[in-house]
This record gives structure tokens, sequence and C-alpha cells, in this order.
């Protein structure tokens, strides 16, 4: 008993918090409809946080601990979206179309094509640096939605979007929050691992990661397929949630959507990607019901504010008292402070349950962050 | 076994035209410490770039350990055993001090794990994490930065920056150690500690180093052997004294 409390007290609590986080609002809200039933509009609502926060938490991945900027995530939704869809509707008249076994089939199918996708996005991110890779995967992002736009009506039904067997149970936001876990445990999984060490070292310094033996290409695409994947199944989600999956959606404005819950919740932080984006899609569907008409437009503007003064807030040299004395950390301390006893294991910080990636905005955009030490070629090899 | 760890063979590069580099001819034997000096510009870091695979010779060749290795990528390089330190230091910056050594670790064979025991959390990964921690502050504690373990390796001193980068260079269990101007930026007091850990290195780690020097001091004071770099070309080499009184070599430092 005694070692068994011994092994209990061992576990690094910290890095459970945010599954059990989550793993209780989903309780709260399937007990929820169960007992009486939510509105509509609010399942509707959760469905899209948890798509959302998959997509965050997946791109954090490559933007916060890769370091690389991209920015074609939701066309990697679209493919996952489409080709989830497809199957799904393939699959409709074998088995049942709604079916969970048809859903985990669609599932595993997109993520696969995703990934797909990813290792192909992922080659040229070998020599591409910083904004430069930010033009490739923006194209791609355009290039997939035009594609699948111009499809014919037969195979991915063209202008009009794609019809998928919706799922519509009111427990689909259940699948979004496993998935969610799913997400978090896979992406937290390999950060908190050698593995995760060796992108971190990458995003880092480069040129010292190569010199200290990390297979840099082996890391590179490891990131941007699993990235991708992730996507993916953000986009089979979708194309379950909703009857027909619209490539206009997935957007080059989706995209920088998902980036800015990235950048909001801190770089290379997964639970604050979480939290941003469940306030960010919050936000997001309110504004759509507030504003209406001509006012709509206001949106986007009130999200260039927020990253703009996010930016601001988060790098301004003359805010730095301000951002010391009031952030997340001081509050949380603030009000654990009964709860949380100083940790004497301090000792082992393989812990990982502080990762200290934060890194600025401009060092992932700058492009020399990563230059190599010289730009110069040395001269083929003397024949002969 | 080889005569020589590392033995390099007219190794030369030239940049549209320009040799940077030629005929460089160095003849390190185990154990040793070998100095590679020369005033600014002479092409000495361009050596190491071509000994770590930054950049492929466009003559001659390398061989460590009689292994031929020219060609090779630069972690393939460091796989096989070379290891470098940098000019301008280039550390992990925002990681740990301990968890900069663990990426060092991450190649050797007996942390092997792969992926997917990784990202399912198989008993394997659980002891790999912790061997591989026991030895980084196994080579923490050699370099007397145990203590400042968990600190961001940004927020180290010059000289712990310094310590941290050999150290890492050292988990990759290299047979030859590369110091790009270990001393550089250093007080004389850090750089006669330096002298104690580069032979300490030596000694406990049976290591063979090859360092670029400008602090004279160091190199008399720890260097068995010495090669000297002008313009690209050799101007002397052997040991210490010997080269140092090389008229060539005074002319290179000092002018006519």
């Amino acid at each position: 008993m005694a070692s068994f409390m011994n092994k209990l007290s061992k576990i690094k609590w910290n890095h459970y918090v945010n599954y059990a986080a989550v793993a209780i609002v989903a309780i709260v809200f399937s007990a929820m409809t169960f007992a009486g039933g939510l509105p509509q509009s609010t399942l509707f609502l959760l469905e899209k946080t948890t798509m959302n926060i998959v997509l965050a938490v997946s791109l954090s991945l490559v933007v916060g601990f890769l370091g690389e900027l991209s920015l074609g995530h939701a066309g990697f939704m679209c493919v996952g979206a489409y080709i989830g869809g497809k199957t799904a509707c393939l699959l409709d008249g074998a088995i049942d179309g709604k079916g969970i076994l048809s859903f985990i089939i669609s599932l595993a199918v997109g993520a696969l094509v995703a990934g797909v996708f990813g290792f192909i996005i992922g080659l040229p991110a070998l020599r591409l640096k910083g904004d430069y890779l930010a033009i490739v995967t923006l194209a791609f992002g355009e290039i997939v939605k035009t594609v699948f736009e111009n499809s014919s009506k037969e195979s991915f039904g063209g202008p009009i979007g794609l019809r998928t067997p919706r799922f519509d149970k009111q427990y689909l936001f259940i699948i979004g929050f496993i998935l969610v876990l799913l997400t978090m445990f896979i992406i937290q999984n390999l950060i908190r691992s050698k593995h995760g060490r060796a992108i971190t070292a990458i995003r880092d310094n480069e040129i010292a990661a190569r010199a200290t033996g990390i297979n840099v290409t082996k890391y590179k695409l490891v990131g941007f397929i699993i990235s991708s994947s992730l996507a993916g199944v953000a986009g089979v989600f979708y194309s379950f949630a909703n009857s027909t999956v619209k490539a206009a959606v997935f957007d080059y404005n989706y995209s920088i959507e998902i980036l800015i819950m990235v950048v909001l919740g801190g770089m290379g932080n997964i639970s604050g990607a979480i939290v941003s984006a469940t306030v960010i899609t919050y936000i997001n569907t309110q504004l759509q019901t507030l504003l209406t008409g001509d006012l709509a437009v206001l949106k986007d503007i009130i999200y260039a504010l927020i990253l703009v003064v996010i930016i601001i807030y988060n790098n301004a040299p003359s805010l730095k008292f301000f951002r010391e004395k009031y952030n997340m950390k001081a509050l949380v301390s603030k009000i654990f402070k009964f709860v949380g006893k100083p940790s004497a294991g301090k000792d082992d910080e393989s812990a990982w349950h502080r990762v200290p990636t934060k890194i600025e905005m401009n060092e992932i955009l700058s492009t020399d962050l990563k230059v190599v030490e010289s730009t110069l070629e040395p001269d083929k090899e003397d024949k002969g | 076994m080889a005569e020589y760890v590392l033995e390099t063979r007219n190794l030369g590069i030239s940049f549209g035209g320009l040799k940077a580099a030629q005929d460089v001819n160095l003849k390190i034997k185990k154990n040793e410490i070998y100095g590679l000096i020369g005033p600014n510009g002479a092409g000495k870091t361009t050596v190491f770039n071509m000994l770590t695979g930054v950049y492929k010779p466009t003559t001659g060749t390398f061989l460590l350990d009689g292994e031929e290795l020219k060609g090779f990528s630069q972690e393939k390089i460091n796989h096989k055993g070379i290891a470098r330190t940098f000019q301008n230091i280039r550390l992990f910056n925002n990681m740990t001090v301990v968890r900069n050594v663990m990426v060092g670790l991450h190649n050797l064979p007996e942390y092997k794990c792969s992926l997917m025991e990784s990202l399912f959390r198989l008993p394997r990964h659980f002891e790999v994490e912790r061997t591989m921690r026991e030895r980084a502050k196994e080579l923490l504690e050699i370099f007397g930065l145990i203590d400042v373990r968990n600190h961001l390796a940004y927020n180290l001193p010059y000289g712990k920056q310094r310590k941290l980068e050999i150290a890492r260079a050292l988990a990759t269990g290299p047979k030859l150690l590369l110091l790009d101007e270990p001393a550089a930026g250093m007080n004389p007091q850090e750089t006669a500690e330096l002298m104690d850990t580069i032979r300490f290195v030596r000694d406990n780690f049976d290591m063979t180093i090859l360092l670029i020097e400008h602090d004279m001091s160091l190199v008399t004071g720890i260097c068995d052997n010495v090669t000297v770099l002008n313009f690209g070309t050799t101007l002397a080499e052997g040991s210490v004294e010997e080269a140092l009184s090389n008229p060539d070599v005074i002319k290179a430092y000092l002018g006519d």
C-alpha cells in the first residue's frame, strides 16, 4: 500500500491537469445533454470548439515547437474533410453511413491522406525558412481549396460542395471531446519525449541540432505529418458535423484564425492553445450573431485588433513590468496558493511540466534566425 | 586501429575560385590535443566546417580512424564520431541546461527508443528518459554545471555556456572533439579553468581534441602539436615551440 502511495505521489500530476479539465468539461456537458437536452446552438458551438481545439493544438506542434510558420492548416483540414466525407459517402451504401464504424474508417482515411499531404509540404520545409515556407503553405491551402471547388460534380461535388451523411446525433460533441483528448495525447506525449526534445532543439538552433547529430530531415517531416494528419482528423469531424462540405470554408482566413489561436495561447503552450481556441470560437460565434448585415465586416477588424494587441502585449519592452505582475501564472499561483505545495521534485525537469518553449513571434518570422552559416556554395569537386 | 584518429589528405575547398583552404594535411594521434592556429581569415573554421560536413571539400579527403567520411551529412559525421563546438556559442537557448545535454545523448544506441514507444508511453520510454537524465547529470557534474541544470541555457554566464557546449558535444559520444575558439572572450582565470577542463576531458573520456585558438597561452599550455595556417595554406606544423619559432609564422603574425 505504501509503495502504491509512493508511486502515486511520483506521478507528475500537472501533466494530466489539462486532460482532466477537458474530460470534466466533456462530462458536464454530456450530463446536461442527457438530463435535459441542450439547445441546438450550444451543441453546434461545442462541436465547433472541439474541432478548433484539435486544429490549434496540432498547429502548435509545427509553429510553437518546430518553429516553422505554416499558414496552410485549413488546407490540410480541407483534404481531411473532403476525403473523409467521400469515404463516408462510399461507405453509406455498404454499411450504415451514420454509424460509428463508418466514422472511424473515414477518420483513418482522412488522417492518412492529410498526413501524406503533410509529408509533401514538409519536403520544401526542409529547404525553405520562415516567410518563404509561410508562402508555400499559404499557396498549398489555396490550391487545395481551388482543386476541390473545381472538381466534377460526381467526384467531390464541385462548387456546390460535397453532400456528406451528417451525423446528426446529439452526442456528436462527445466524439469531438474524445478527438481533443486523442490530439492532446499524441502531441503531449510526442513533445515530452526525446523526440520532442529533438524537435524543440531544431527550433532553437538548427545548425547546432545538426552538429549534435539530430536528424533534422526526419524530425521536420515527423512534425509536419503528425500536425497535418490531426488537421485531417478535424476535417473529417467537420464533414460529419455538417451536411455539406464546401471548400470556401477552408480559406486563408481560417488558417489565420487557427494561427491566432496558437499565438494567443502562447507559442509552445498546449493548454494555452486549448483555452484560446475555446475563447476565440466563442467570441467568433457571438460576434456572428451580434454583427449582422453590414456590421459583419467588423468581425475581421476585431480579430485583427486582438492579434495586434496580443503581440504588442507579449513583446513590447515598456510593458515588461505590467506583464510580469499580471499574468496567468501569477494569477493561478495566487488561486492555488493553498493547494500547491513547493515542488521538491523540481529536480527532475525532464518532467516537462513546464515546457520552456516560449519564443517570440518575431523569432519565427525572421529568416535570418536560421540562416545557414554561409550562403556560399562550395565549388564542384575537381574532376581528375 | 588506424595510426591516426584524424587524418586529412590534401583537404581543400574553394568558393568561386577563391581557395579558402588548400592542401591541409593534419595527422592527429589518439589522445592528442592538437592546435590549429593562424591569423584571422586563415581558413581555420573552414577546415572545421569541412570536417563536420557543413561544406563538402573540393579537393582531398579526410579519414576518422581510417574511415573516409568525406561527403557525409552533418548528422552522419556526428554519428561516426566527430563532435564540435562553435565559435559563436550555439546552444538550445530556450531549453534547460540538462535538456541541452540530453539532446546530445539522443543518438546513442543505448538510448534508442522509437517514436511509437514514446507516443504510447511504453516502459522503454520511461527507462530511456530516466537513464538519459542520469547520464546527463553525470556529465553536468563533471563540468560543474549540476547546480544550474534547471536554468535556461540562455541565462547562463558566458563561461558556463562554453562548458555546456563542450558537455553537449561530449554527450554525443565522439572519438574526436573539435573546439572552435573555446577561450574566446574569457578572462585569464576562466582560460586557466578551461585548460584544466580540456585536459580532464582528454584523460577521462579518452578523447582526441582538435582546437582552434587565438589565445597563445592556452595553445602553448595544452597543445601537443599544432598546425599553423595562413591564407588557407599550411605555414608550419609540429610541436608548439618549433612551429611558433618558425620565421614564416612570426612573419604571418607580426608582419615583416
